[in-house]
């Protein structure tokens, strides 16, 4: 252990393509899961902050915020259900915004409430929002008077939260006559009536199972499709679709590490090979040996990946607003995780090599 | 006093059928736990072989081998290397140090297999070092040493783990005659000093009087002058 770590630190440049490779890998890998973090993160927002076990859709829908309705009959039918403590309405208009001194118009998405979300005060008053931190990107600042979509709706900001967007689009918290009211001037195609919404959500009463909650608010309601909270994050358009690409793309790039640090070793292990039978002659084991280059393939990866994540972590600081990339902690930590495994796991690859390695040829 | 070496009737065989080779045939030889032997032969005639076999890096086709009291005619490879680490010192012909460790840690590197370290293996190194002429040199590298400097690491790094019984393979063959004469001399004290048992293969018969005595080998056929002495 002691032989492989001195060789690390006495011949760096022998490693320093494996260290090269992997810190181009260890930064792809980081990039691409931030932007599934942050594509993930940045689409579902508004529905991760709603404290809500149950989101019923109308079954026409297909589980779409924007296709969906439910009337205040339908409402009241869903207050009615055994299990169901509360029930708030909520509704998404998807628009663009113009920015008072701004050119580029905002994404924001008008979000109407009823029942409070964490992080999210209670409605404001007629024609006010709480905005999506995001926004302030787009120069949106506190007081500000954005007017909303081609009928330029005035919606004035006043606060911000945290983590509430919803598809990419920044969050404006309103309360529902104001989100009807920006449906109606700038959807006239599809108006909403007053007390329509487009979801209901549901908070049950304690000890309740979410999906079958569900099972018995659609029996009651006969024409609505409804969704536990998890459900309802990977309902929205492409999230499931997103995930898989980008989790093959993941796994390819690991198998990718597993590869590189497999051939690497293969060929230091060839390279190698006299010196190995040498050190066998004089009683190294080869366990002893081997222990020595698990360790090397696992300081390689833990180089590279300080490297690689260092430049992540830099660029997501400066990159542009509008790029979901969003660096987490925790998948920082996984991510090297799997990457030093990876790199283990190629190591390992030589270790029938390794133990081959007759030290009789250190004296022939 | 127990032998340093015991061969009993030893043959070893390469390859099989009409490829098959016998390196050794019915070889016996017993090594004093203070004696010096030389090996001379012609190529390819079963000189390292023999060695590799009394140093535990081969096993014999049949026969006996006791190194140190312990027979290890039939060691799993896992004790053999036992026996290597604690028993045995070998001085090779060609790689023979560890390039990226400086003298001393290539002496300490003996004791650190072993799983010991400290005070008492760095003296030893430094004494050793010392002994043969390389007080000044601990700190070099083998690349920054002369082709006898790093045979002279190589015999100290041989007894660093004070083995029993110390094999040399051709030590001087890289060497001019005055620095062999030179590294012989070294072996000769050092493992005298010792009183440890060495058997140390030469091509060149102008070395063999460092020893005391000569054993040659013909076709695998070990030729021993004074066999009353192998006991
Ligand atoms: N691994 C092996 N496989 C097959 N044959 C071998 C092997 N090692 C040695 N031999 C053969 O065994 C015989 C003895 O070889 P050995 O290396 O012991 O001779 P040597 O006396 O050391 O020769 P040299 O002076 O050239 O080093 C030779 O014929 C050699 O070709
Ligand atoms: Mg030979």
């Amino acid at each position: 252990m002691k032989l492989a770590w001195t060789e690390l630190r006495r011949r760096p440049g022998k490693f320093g393509v494996a260290v090269l490779t992997l810190t181009v890998l260890a930064a792809l890998l980081l990039f691409i899961a931030g932007l599934l973090d942050g594509l993930f993160l940045g689409s579902t927002g508004a529905i991760r902050s709603q404290r809500a076990d149950v989101f019923v859709f109308s079954d026409s829908s297909r589980e779409s915020f924007l296709r969906s309705t439910i009337t205040p009959e339908t409402r009241a039918v869903i207050a009615g259900v055994d299990g169901v403590q509360a029930v708030g309405g909520m509704s998404v208009t998807l628009l663009g915004a113009v920015v008072p001194g701004e050119t580029d118009l905002a994404d924001v998405a008008v979000i109407g409430y009823e029942l409070q979300p964490n992080g999210i005060p209670l409605p404001p008053k007629p024609g006010q929002a709480y905005a999506d931190e995001r926004l302030k990107g787009f120069g949106v600042g506190l007081g500000d008077s954005l007017l909303v979509g081609p009928a330029k709706t005035p919606i004035t900001v006043i606060g911000f939260v945290k983590d509430s967007n919803f598809q990419l689009q920044g969050g404006l918290w309103v309360q529902p006559a104001t989100s009807r009211q920006v449906q109606n001037q700038n959807r006239p195609d599809s108006p909403v009536a007053d007390g329509d919404f487009q979801v209901m959500l549901v908070q049950s009463k304690p000890g309740q199972d979410a999906g079958q909650l569900a099972d018995r608010i659609d029996a009651a309601t006969e024409a609505t499709s409804s969704l536990t909270k998890a459900e309802a994050e990977n309902s929205l358009p492409g999230t499931k679709e997103q995930r898989s690409t980008f989790n093959a793309i993941l796994a390819t790039t690991y198998l990718v590490v597993v590869v590189i640090v497999a051939l690497f070793f293969a060929l230091l292990t060839l390279e190698r090979t006299p010196l190995y039978g040498m050190l066998k002659a004089i009683g190294a084991s080869s366990r002893q040996l081997f222990a020595g280059v698990v360790l090397q393939a696992i300081i390689i990866a833990t180089v590279a990946f300080a490297i690689g994540g260092g430049l992540v972590a830099v660029f997501s600081a400066v990159a542009p607003p509008k790029l979901p990339l969003q660096v987490q902690p925790s998948r920082m930590v996984t991510s090297y995780l799997i990457l030093a495994v990876c790199s283990m796991i190629g190591s390992l690859l030589s270790l029938r090599r390794v133990s081959r390695i007759d030290p009789a040829q250190a004296i022939g | 006093m127990t032998n340093a070496l015991e061969l009993h009737d030893i043959t070893k065989t390469y390859g099989e059928g009409d490829n098959m080779i016998t390196a050794l045939a019915s070889a016996t030889l017993a090594v004093a736990s203070d004696e010096m032997i030389a090996l001379i032969g012609p190529s390819g005639s079963g000189k390292t072989t023999l060695l590799s076999i009394a140093g535990g890096l081969l096993s014999p086709s049949s026969g006996q081998v006791i190194v140190g009291g312990k027979d290890i005619s039939h060691a799993s490879p896992s004790e053999l290397t036992e026996v290597r680490r604690s028993t045995v010192g070998f001085v090779f012909q060609s790689v023979n140090l560890v390039p990226f460790l400086t003298a001393r840690e290539n002496l300490l590197l003996v004791d650190e297999l072993r799983g010991s370290r400290g005070k008492q293996s760095r003296d030893r190194a430094d004494r050793l070092l010392d002994e043969l002429g390389l007080a000044k040199r601990l700190n070099n590298l083998p690349s920054q040493l002369s082709g006898g400097e790093r045979q002279r690491v190589a015999i100290g790094r041989a007894l660093m783990n004070e083995p029993a019984l110390v094999l040399f393979d051709e030590p001087t063959s890289a060497l001019d005659t005055h620095l062999g004469e030179q590294v012989m001399e070294l072996i000769q004290s050092e493992v005298k000093g010792r009183g440890t048992a060495a058997i140390i293969i030469t091509h060149d018969r102008r070395m063999t009087h460092w020893c005391d005595r000569t054993v040659t080998i013909l076709d695998g056929h070990l030729q021993t002058d004074e066999l009353a002495t192998a006991g």
